[in-house]
């Protein structure tokens, strides 16, 4: 069977037409914004849902794990919103700005509206539905086509968040962007996020999503200007059907790094589309995953550097329990002129069980002759001889095992440059392995 | 770099007229009737004399090949294939029974000769025993050749001393005729019938290659070689070829290729099935150099093939070699499939593109025995226009503890125009296997080149010198009369690239 060819409308398609059909009229936005609904959802409606014949898809076979679409989240009632009270703990420690989403829907009254000079904060729902012309214009476009899972997200986008940092401005505190599942039926968010750092500003986003039975389609578009210095971490936990999108354009001179912390979550797809559009900038993308039981955690990246003289660091690292798969997909391509590139993949698992399964393809698409492009890959267990030097001074064979699982996430976490929230993340590993004790 | 664009056209140049193989042997053939039927297969099966049982299988692969579609997942770019505009056999017309060399057209016998390969004198050779200076005894190395002109095998060197060694060496037409036990327990059982588009076509409508057996406990006393020529125009080929190395058996198998300009294109899809007993070894060489087209991509050849060895036996071991130089599209993954315990598979490739040709070529290490090891080591050299892809998969089943796998894939690219692209695949499903994987893509150091140049030589030396240093892991794993024309090979394609 040719990967082109539509098989039948499974269940979970059939669902979500029928969401489509029933939402349409009452999503927010109208005229550009419900054709630009209208396009994307064709797109999915021709594609359906990405299975394993999809390359990009070929691990995380979503049209077998998707098995039905739930009703789509309605507005939180207060008993959900007691339940979200919570949420986003792993960062109380850090001084930020918390902006809170239950159930896909902008909470203000839980949010942290205080005014700062440069900052302009809103709710993506109303942004859409007020026609805010900004809003409008940049919406789909970072990344238009990049992928069946984010033609459905602008098919059927909600709410989310909308930042915008005004040129020059160093932001005080890092935005903390909340997701909260509180409803307890199943329901599903779509949440649509827009951040944009204009020209020489700073900011720090953080994007935790945490709870409930849903499943969670989430898109964040992210255009850093030129000599910007922009830092994303992003936080996955919880039984939901995650699949999450990063969309980022970089400009000249800038320096943009995401990290990405997957602990304790049920299935989890993040995939980042990040282009070099301006010379001279550097990028990081990062990320660990720690998973036990039958979760499944799927890392998927495409960098393209469109221009010259960029480098780019990607690191990734799994560390696999029981039953769990993860996936890391990674690929470069470096353009005809995007000459003096210099960028470094490595992806390394470490497997727990004999039973876990880790699958990695790092990829290099080159067509520009003067660059460096690496990337490497490992796959195994932990170091016996390692373990046994720990384990005759004393240390028990578990603690010993958290101690080098510890070092092995450790350099990657290492990289976060903000100390608060760098710790932050490490805790919430130090908790994962604690649970495993 | 200024002079780039003059480099990547002087490549271009010396590419098309490099091209030393494209002469075409004037020679009276005959050719199945054009296109592709069930009268098709019937009348290459009928031509080969062939039992029922070969008649019936290919007809149920045929059955098979027309429900299914060419794959698109490669990343290769050709104009649709009109199958049903092309011979499917040709053989030269010749006399019924051949008894010795003497008999073959003297034509093809030239042919040969022009193209390296002088069977005659090779086999006339044989008898003299060559001493140095002192008298002793010089230790030859010797080589039989299967030569297979379009659609059969014209000549085999050497018979009569490998069956004294017990090797069975024969075309594969003959081989189902002679040993049809042990094609049929073996054929189709490393690449089933089913296996994919190109294979099963194969499967429906092949022709001729060469059959080895090689008795428990044998090392075959020679290198065995088959040289592949297409010279009819508009004619595919399709050969088949099979190895089985017995218990503790070895052999070295040689393969090289070649075919005239011309402006069509021509398909060859082949099928190389290796079978490796316990503690056998298996040793399977390429040097592949069919007309890769002209400098504007017109012609050349399309090389679709499947090459696949089964280390069924305990401490079993296969080595695929391959220098791809030649070809329009290369779509091409030898593959290991380490079932026994402790077998070890290995792949050492050079992959050369110039002009517009497009390599698509990997390898595939399936680890489903136990501590099995396998290493790959790919070197991809981009130039003028091409596009190169290394496209492997490393997988190690749930039972396979103990796997070990180490993959060397590097690229380079000479001039801006061309592509270099890495695809791994790395599964690990168990927790005591260890992968490494490392790849990276430069271009050739100046500061290298400078070094070099420094030292006096010219900037073409120089940067031979440098490829050549790039890919002498792989080199060194050539037998060596193979090591000795890749080098030539390499420094062909890359003549002129510095600007």
């Amino acid at each position: 069977m040719n990967a082109d060819v539509r098989a039948i409308k499974t269940p979970a398609e059939q669902g979500l037409a029928q969401a489509f059909a029933a939402a349409r009229d009452t999503l927010p936005g109208k005229g550009a914004v419900a054709a630009l609904r209208e396009n994307a959802f064709r797109e999915f409606d021709l594609r359906g849902l990405p299975h394993r014949r999809v390359e990009e898809w070929k691990y995380t076979d979503l049209r077998a794990l998707m098995r039905e679409a739930v009703p789509l989240a309605g507005v939180p009632d207060a008993a959900a919103k007691a339940r979200a009270k919570e949420a986003g703990a792993a960062f109380k420690g850090v001084d930020c700005r918390r902006l809170v989403f239950v159930d896909g829907t902008f909470v203000t009254e839980m949010s942290d509206l205080a005014p700062e000079a440069g900052l302009t904060i809103g709710s993506m729902a109303q942004a859409l539905a007020k026609g805010d012309a900004r809003v409008a214009a940049q919406v789909g476009k970072t990344f238009p086509n990049a992928d069946v899972a984010v033609a459905l997200n602008t098919a059927l986008m909600g709410d989310g968040a909308v930042v915008h940092v005004a040129a020059g401005t160093a932001l005080a505190r890092p935005i903390h962007l909340v997701f909260v599942g509180g409803s307890e039926k199943p329901s599903a968010a779509f949440v649509r996020s827009l951040v944009v750092v204009e020209n020489g500003a700073k900011a720090i986003i953080i994007e935790s999503h945490e709870g409930g039975t849903t499943q969670v389609n989430a898109a964040l578009e992210l255009v850093a200007g030129d000599d910007t210095q922009v830092d994303h971490v992003k936080l996955t936990q919880g039984r939901a059907l995650h699949v999450a999108s990063l969309m980022v354009s970089i400009g000249a001179r800038a320096a943009f790094n995401t990290f990405a912390f997957t602990g304790d979550a049920s299935l989890v797809r993040n995939q980042s589309f990040i282009r070099f559009a301006g010379e001279g900038s550097h990028g990081g993308i990062r990320g660990v995953s720690l998973l036990r039981g039958k979760e499944h955690v799927d890392n998927t990246l495409q960098i393209e550097h469109a221009v010259a003289h960029c480098d780019s660091r990607e690191q990734f690292r799994a560390v696999l329990d029981n039953e769990s798969r993860s996936v890391f997909q990674g690929k470069i391509v470096v353009k005809p002129h995007a000459q003096k590139t210099d960028s470094k993949m490595m992806t390394r698992s470490l497997l727990l069980s004999d039973d876990a399964e880790a699958y990695n393809k790092p990829e290099l698409e080159i067509f520009a002759d003067d660059v460096v492009c690496g990337h490497g890959a490992t796959a195994g267990a932990l170091d016996p001889g390692l373990k046994f030097y720990l384990m005759s001074r004393g240390i028990s064979d578990k603690e010993s095992e958290a101690l080098l699982i510890q070092a092995f996430i450790g350099e990657t976490v290492e990289e976060i440059a903000h100390e608060g929230i760098r710790e932050a993340v490490m805790n919430q590993a130090i908790a994962w392995l604690k649970g495993r004790a | 770099m200024p002079a780039v664009q003059e480099t990547v056209d002087q490549v271009r140049l010396i590419d098309v007229d490099q091209y030393k193989y494209g002469f075409v042997t004037d020679i009276e053939s005959e050719k199945a009737p054009i296109g592709l039927s069930e009268d098709t297969v019937r009348y290459i099966s009928a031509k080969k004399n062939e039992p029922a049982w070969m008649l019936e299988w290919r007809l149920e692969a045929f059955k098979r090949w027309l429900t299914m579609r060419e794959p698109t997942w490669a990343r290769v770019d050709y104009p649709k294939i009109d199958y049903q505009n092309a011979y499917y056999y040709s053989a030269p017309k010749k006399k019924p029974e051949l008894a010795s060399l003497d008999e073959v057209d003297p034509q093809i016998l030239e042919t040969y000769k022009k193209l390296g390969i002088p069977l005659r004198e090779q086999e006339m050779l044989a008898g003299v025993v060559r001493r140095d200076e002192d008298g002793n005894v010089l230790a030859e190395r010797r080589v039989a050749v299967d030569a297979v002109f379009d659609s059969v095998s014209v000549a085999t060197t050497f018979k009569e001393e490998l069956k004294r060694a017990g090797v069975i060496f024969l075309p594969m037409s003959e081989a189902i005729q002679q040993h049809p036990d042990l094609v049929r327990k073996y054929l189709g059982s490393v690449v089933p019938v089913t296996d994919n588009f190109f294979a099963t076509l194969n499967s429906a409508v092949f022709s001729d290659g060469s059959f080895v057996y090689v008795p428990p406990g044998v090392r075959c006393p020679m290198e065995l070689s088959t040289y592949f020529r297409i010279n009819e125009a508009n004619t595919g080929q399709f050969e088949r070829t099979l190895i089985i190395a017995d218990k503790g058996a070895y052999v070295s198998y040689l393969e090289g290729c070649t075919a005239p300009m011309r402006d069509e294109n021509q398909l060859h899809a082949a099928v190389v099935e290796l079978v490796c007993l316990d503690d056998a070894e298996i040793k399977y060489s390429t040097v592949q150099n069919w007309y890769p087209g002209d400098a504007d991509g017109k012609g050349g050849i399309f090389n679709f093939v499947t090459k696949r060895g089964d280390c069924r036996g305990a401490r079993a071991k296969i080595s695929w070699t391959q220098v791809e130089t030649g070809s329009a599209i290369t779509w091409k993954y030898p593959s290991c499939i380490l079932r026994g315990d402790e077998s070890r598979g290995e792949f050492y490739s050079i992959a050369i593109s110039n002009g517009r040709q497009q390599v698509d070529s990997g390898t595939k290490m399936i680890h489903l025995g136990k501590n099995t090891t396998s290493r790959i080591i790919s070197k991809g050299i981009a130039a003028g226009k091409s596009d190169n892809t290394y496209r492997g998969l490393v997988t190690a089943h749930r039972k396979a503890t103990g796997a070990r796998n180490f993959t060397n894939c590097d690229s380079l690219l000479i001039g801006d125009q061309c592509g270099a692209h890495t695809v791994p695949y790395i599964e690990a499903k168990n927790s005591s296997s260890v992968f490494e994987h490392e790849a990276s893509t430069s271009k050739i150091s100046e500061d290298m080149l400078f070094y070099c140049r420094q030292r006096g030589m010219s900037a073409e030396e120089a940067t031979a010198l440098v490829v050549n240093g790039f890919v002498r892991d792989v080199l060194q794993q050539l037998p060596m009369e193979f090591a000795v024309e890749a080098q030539k090979l390499i420094s062909i394609s890359l003549e002129g690239s510095v600007g």
